[in-house]
């Protein structure tokens, strides 16, 4: 049940990327979040509900501020389901080999 | 505008569990050995107690002590690492807040350092979805997900 909202909430890329954003720097305000972005800052505002509500975001106040922090522990939940600890030291193997062909860590 | 100066990461988790149970996952060292990698801490959970967190080896990994404790809702704790070069950042903060959500409890972890860019802050959040999932596994369905043992070395 939980898990079909976490799906949802990743299907779609702005709200992959606004993941993107707060990966790359964690406990961001909206407005900061927005910066840079063609979307409105309503629309960025619903995704980010959507992935509160899927526990990929959480948030926390701090004086005037609300700032959003991305939170893993959904993803790592899906990902310990399929992945055993045997295949874990291959599979980052494999990721590192990605990343030095591609050059890139994600998209 | 002062967060720049801090490194924090706000992890939640639901586990279908009483607060108490929990709670006693929490602190308790025969729980915590099962789903934190065979480290236990050591600490008599009051308000100013030294705590310490203990590599199955013997070995200390992180040590502090007691801020706040109001079991079973919420627990502070001053936390620095003791076993490697990220001792040098000093103290950091991890506020551990628990709290009814229909059949389950949500777990907040709370952790922050006042060093931008904490190389701490960075070690610990890697290695703490995987202790909560681990958590979550045993109160949910009484076996963790990995069984692995870590040590200083």
């Amino acid at each position: 049940m939980h898990e079909d909202a976490v799906f949802r909430a990743l299907a779609d890329a702005s709200r992959r990327r606004l993941l993107d954003r707060l990966h790359a720097k964690t406990g961001q305000t909206l407005g900061e979040l927005c910066q840079g972005l063609e979307m409105t800052r309503q629309a960025v505002a619903k995704h980010l509900s959507i992935l509160e509500t899927a526990n990929l975001v959480s948030c926390r106040r701090q004086g005037r501020e609300k700032l959003h922090f991305i939170n893993p522990v959904p993803i790592n939940e899906i990902a310990e389901r399929w992945i055993g600890k045997f295949e874990r030291p291959r599979l980052n193997a494999l990721l590192d080999l990605k990343r030095t062909l591609e050059g890139n860590d994600h998209d | 505008m002062t967060k720049s100066a801090h490194s924090t990461f706000v992890y939640v988790i639901f586990i279908r569990t009483t607060p108490e149970q929990l709670w006693a996952a929490l602190t308790q060292p025969e729980f915590t050995r099962q789903y934190w990698f065979g480290i236990h801490q050591e600490c008599d959970w009051t308000a100013g107690a030294p705590w310490r967190m203990v590599f199955a080896d013997g070995r200390v990994a992180d040590a502090g002590e007691v801020i706040e404790i109001d079991p079973p809702r919420r627990l502070v704790l001053k936390w620095r690492n003791e076993f490697s070069e990220l001792k040098s950042e000093g103290y950091s903060r991890c506020t551990i807040e628990l709290e009814t959500v229909d059949e389950a409890v949500k777990l907040s972890i709370t952790h922050t350092i006042d060093q931008p860019e904490s190389k701490f802050i960075a070690a610990v959040s890697t290695g703490w979805p995987r202790i909560l999932s681990n958590l979550k596994s045993l109160l949910e369905t009484g076996k963790v997900i990995m069984e692995t043992k870590v040590t200083a070395g």
